[in-house]
């Protein structure tokens, strides 16, 4: 074996960074694009259900009503305030910020779980009934999905920040990284809003 | 650096409370007294005493909870090499049966509905559990010492990965056993795979398996991706990364978008079967054609997913054996990527005998001709590496010049198949079994097993026996050539796939009978690669570190590696650094000791950008896995399942990632 020739020295490399140079940020684009390549073949999909119908939705059926998706949207939409304010705070390490801001993102997820009830509630069809239905149903299933496992990872975020541990810089990386998901979660709902309650309605 | 200075909170807005802020800041002062404590490596510490501190804070505890804890990726390459070699045995057991059957016409060895289930258990066996694991397998062992590291990126998801793998397989394979074997087909074509031509359990034990490798293939595929992008040793630039792990981020990106495609594909099936949705029921205006589009959104690209590391296992092969670096680098990572690229533009022409419009006829008979203009570059790349070089013809080399003259005859068979008017007269004969198996095992087994010869010294320490290595070459070589060449033959007189037998007289006799001989001659050759194996493990010559005089990484550390990999983290000057140096190796120094710890660098010039902990050896992934498959299995028998086996999951995730002292150390470690 070659022995070695001593170059640099790396004992004083930062142990955190936000974005790029994070390992655990370039983890999280990577499951963004999985969730991003299985949310657009289910927007495929969509479509090419619709290619094979006369009319969108079929005819004898109602479009879903607009209320409770609207409300949501807007909610979420509005989230996005404190969304950024964490982030900020994150990012420079202000943790009594964190420590205010977090819950209210807590509880923004119970408001939006609460009202995504609503929303199947609103959808004028039952999965079973035909290949439309079917798909409306999956895309706010998944959509749903999204939504949930956010809400648990900033739950559990939420409550690793009220210990000694908040004053770590990895877990501010955390924090941010999870403000960056958020920002995800409500990009894609944009495209769903769309596809649920307005495209049927063109 | 790993805390926030207590600076930080002046000026901000709701600044703690000053008893708050005081804590912080003695405690910031008295991790930084620690800090100073902490022993690194470097000039004063190195060779024995190094090598034994780092070996006693990487070792996992020994014994059976070790055992299932590790997350040293080496160990999990390994498990995961050795299962799907398990898987690849099964599976051609079943390509053996099958092939008895069809040895003599109108042969009643095996039923009609037995035989469904080996060809579906064959296919889906050899594509999820053999090749695309396999790949993974060896890039989680060999891909961190190629580029100079000490572990994986994410070394639990990593070992999590693996046990959904295993668990998926067991399921499948458990299921075959009890004779609730799938027997749709590998590709699963709705409505047959759908509730009203399969009512059981059968078709849902397949779409649950794909569920299984798919969450297990996209871990591993992140993991891959930022391993290569962030964790490679300082100075490989982009430029001067090896082409296999070039290969591997290619294959680990297409992986990301494709894999989601048959998993979404599989829910869907599932939930048709299950809740009664109608994705692909034409009564309800579904389509089964859905399934076509998003399985093959999926399955061509997964051919390239299984050929693709093997063009990297190639090159690597052959820059070592011809002792000089592969003729036009650049090409080749422009070939890999175009190749990546075009395989997600090609699925349709699986589908040509569906009906499409004209312009998809064109479109898709071009795209898939085209793909054969990267390919053909990469191999005339390699034959002008040869051509320069001063070859060495042994077993791993040989294996390359099987695979070229193999992959050649299955790539122009795939030009044949590309053109529509010849694809309607051979579509689902044995003319396409012929194909694929020619671009599947020349293009991907052969450089397989070329490769396992090449690093089985690196993993194991010893060196395969060279005699049997090139009888068994020979062996499958011709015993392959053997079992398909003839498969042309049958499949142009109109044998279709997948019929358990075939009446007399047809003139099918004697290439059927010549299929069954040569599938016995590879199986006897797959035999002595095993038995060769298991003799090296004790009989083999000693290969020290570089038994083959190979230029990357993985050969400037021992072999088999210690935990740790590499005693500092090599520097890399070109783009193969082990011929370029003058007798020492480049590194860098100034890594914990007492705990694990790696070095980030840049993605694209790979300078040094971070110091990362490296987690502790945990059981949560195990559990978690565990929990994982309970649902998707249980999910089969009832959708509550699903709602009820989240709790189990949730709490198992939040046990993963929850830091087990909630204390602040003097700089971060992953317990």
């Amino acid at each position: 074996m070659l022995g070695p020739r001593f170059t640099d020295d790396v004992a004083d490399l930062p142990t955190f960074k936000f974005g790029p140079s994070s390992l655990t940020w370039w983890g999280i684009i990577g499951y963004m694009v999985i969730e991003g390549a299985a949310f657009g073949l289910a927007f495929a999909a969509y479509f090419f259900l619709m290619g094979h119908e006369q009319g969108w939705p079929p005819e004898g059926r109602q479009a879903p009503d607009v209320l409770a998706g609207t409300l949501f949207t807007i909610v979420i939409l509005l989230s996005e305030y404190w969304n950024t304010q964490i982030k900020k705070a994150a990012n420079a390490g202000d943790v009594p910020a964190i420590r205010r801001l977090m819950p209210l993102m807590v509880a923004v997820g119970v408001v939006l779980l609460i009202i995504r009830g609503f929303e199947f509630n609103s959808l004028n069809c039952r999965w079973t009934d035909n290949a439309y239905a079917s798909i409306i149903w999956a895309l706010l299933l998944l959509h749903t999905a999204h939504i949930l496992t956010d809400w648990l990872d900033t739950v559990v975020l939420a409550a690793l920040m009220f210990t000694p541990v908040a004053y770590e810089g990895r877990r501010l990386v955390d924090v941010d990284e999870n403000s960056l998901y958020w920002r995800y979660v409500w990009l894609l709902w944009i495209p769903i809003y769309l596809m649920i309650y307005w495209v049927p309605r063109l | 650096m790993t805390d926030v200075r207590a600076g930080d909170f002046e000026g901000v807005a709701g600044r703690p409370a000053p008893s708050e802020r005081e804590r912080v800041e003695a405690e910031n002062r008295r991790l930084a007294e620690e800090r100073k404590k902490i022993v690194r490596d470097g000039p004063k510490l190195k060779g024995e005493k190094l090598a034994a501190r780092l070996d006693a804070t990487w070792r996992r505890p020994p014994g059976i909870i070790g055992w299932l804890a590790t997350v040293d990726h080496k160990e999990i390459g390994r498990r995961y090499i050795v299962t799907a070699l398990l898987f690849l045995a099964l599976g051609g057991v079943l390509a053996l049966a099958m092939r008895l059957q069809l040895a003599r016409p109108d042969n009643n060895l095996i039923g009609a509905d037995r035989y469904n289930q080996l060809f579906t258990m064959h296919g889906s066996t050899m594509m999820f559990l053999f090749a695309v694991p396999v790949m993974e397998g060896v890039a989680v062992y060999i891909i961190p010492l190629m580029l100079g590291t000490r572990s994986t990126a994410f070394p639990r998801l990593n070992a999590f990965s693996y046990f959904m793998y295993l668990f998926g397989g067991l399921l499948l394979w458990g299921a075959f056993v009890l004779n609730i074997g799938p027997d749709i087909g590998w590709f699963a074509y709705t409505p047959l795979s759908g509730p009203q031509f399969s009512p059981g359990k059968r078709a849902d034990i397949w779409a649950q398996m794909i569920t299984f490798t798919e969450v297990s293939a996209l871990a591993a595929a992140v993991v891959l991706v930022c391993t290569i992008l962030k964790t490679r040793a300082p100075g490989m630039t982009l430029a001067r990364m090896p082409l296999f792990a070039w290969a591997m981020l290619v294959v680990a990106v297409m992986i990301i978008f494709s894999m989601p495609s048959v998993a979404l594909a599989s829910s869907m099936l599932i939930s048709d079967r299950l809740i009664g949705t109608n994705f692909f029921n034409a009564y309800e205006h579904g389509d089964a054609l859905l399934w076509q589009h998003l399985f093959w959104f999926f399955g061509h690209p997964e051919v390239y997913i299984i050929f693709l590391p093997a063009t990297g296992f190639v090159s690597v092969i052959v820059e070592t054996f011809c002792r000089r670096p592969v003729f036009a680098h650049a090409v080749v990572v422009l070939a890999l990527i175009s190749t990546g690229i075009l395989a997600f533009g090609l699925w349709v022409h699986h589908m040509f005998a569906t009906g499409l419009p004209r312009v998809g006829y064109s479109f898709y008979t071009a795209a898939s001709m085209s793909v054969s203009i990267p390919t053909g570059l990469q191999i005339f790349c390699w034959l002008a590496t040869m051509w320069d070089g001063r070859p060495r013809f042994e077993v791993p080399m040989l294996y390359v010049v099987g695979f070229i003259i193999t992959f050649v005859i299955g790539g122009l068979t795939g030009v044949m198949v590309a053109a529509v008017p010849l694809d309607l007269q051979l579509h689902d004969t044995y003319f396409v079994v012929a194909h694929f198996h020619y671009v599947l095992i020349g293009g991907a087994v052969f450089p397989l097993l070329g490769i396992l010869t090449y690093w089985y010294p690196k993993i194991t320490g010893r060196m395969m026996d060279d005699t049997l290595g090139k009888i068994g070459f020979w062996m499958v070589f011709l015993g392959f050539q053997l079992a398909f060449f003839p498969m042309h033959w049958s499949g142009m007189l109109g044998m279709p796939r997948r019929v358990y037998t075939y009446p007399a007289g047809l003139g099918l006799e004697l290439p059927n009978l010549l299929s069954t001989i040569g599938a016995f001659v590879v199986a006897l050759a797959v035999g002595l690669f095993v038995v060769n194996g298991l003799v090296s493990l004790y009989r083999g010559r000693i290969a020290g570190p570089n038994p083959w005089g190979a230029a990357s990484l993985e050969w400037a550390t021992s072999s088999p590696p210690p935990v740790y990999n590499f005693a500092h983290i090599p520097v890399v000057e070109s783009n193969t650094p082990l011929w370029d140096n003058d007798g020492e190796l480049p590194v860098v120094t100034g890594l914990r000791v007492d705990e694990k710890e790696m070095l980030l660098t840049t993605v694209v010039a790979a300078t040094p950008d971070l110091r990362e902990p490296v987690p502790e050896p945990s059981l949560w992934p195990l559990i978690s896995a565990i929990a994982v498959g309970v649902v998707f299995i249980s999910s089969i028998f009832s959708p509550w399942a699903i709602a009820v086996g989240l709790v189990p999951c949730g709490i198992a995730l939040t046990a993963w990632f929850w830091p087990k002292e909630l204390k602040r150390h003097p700089e971060p470690v992953i317990d």
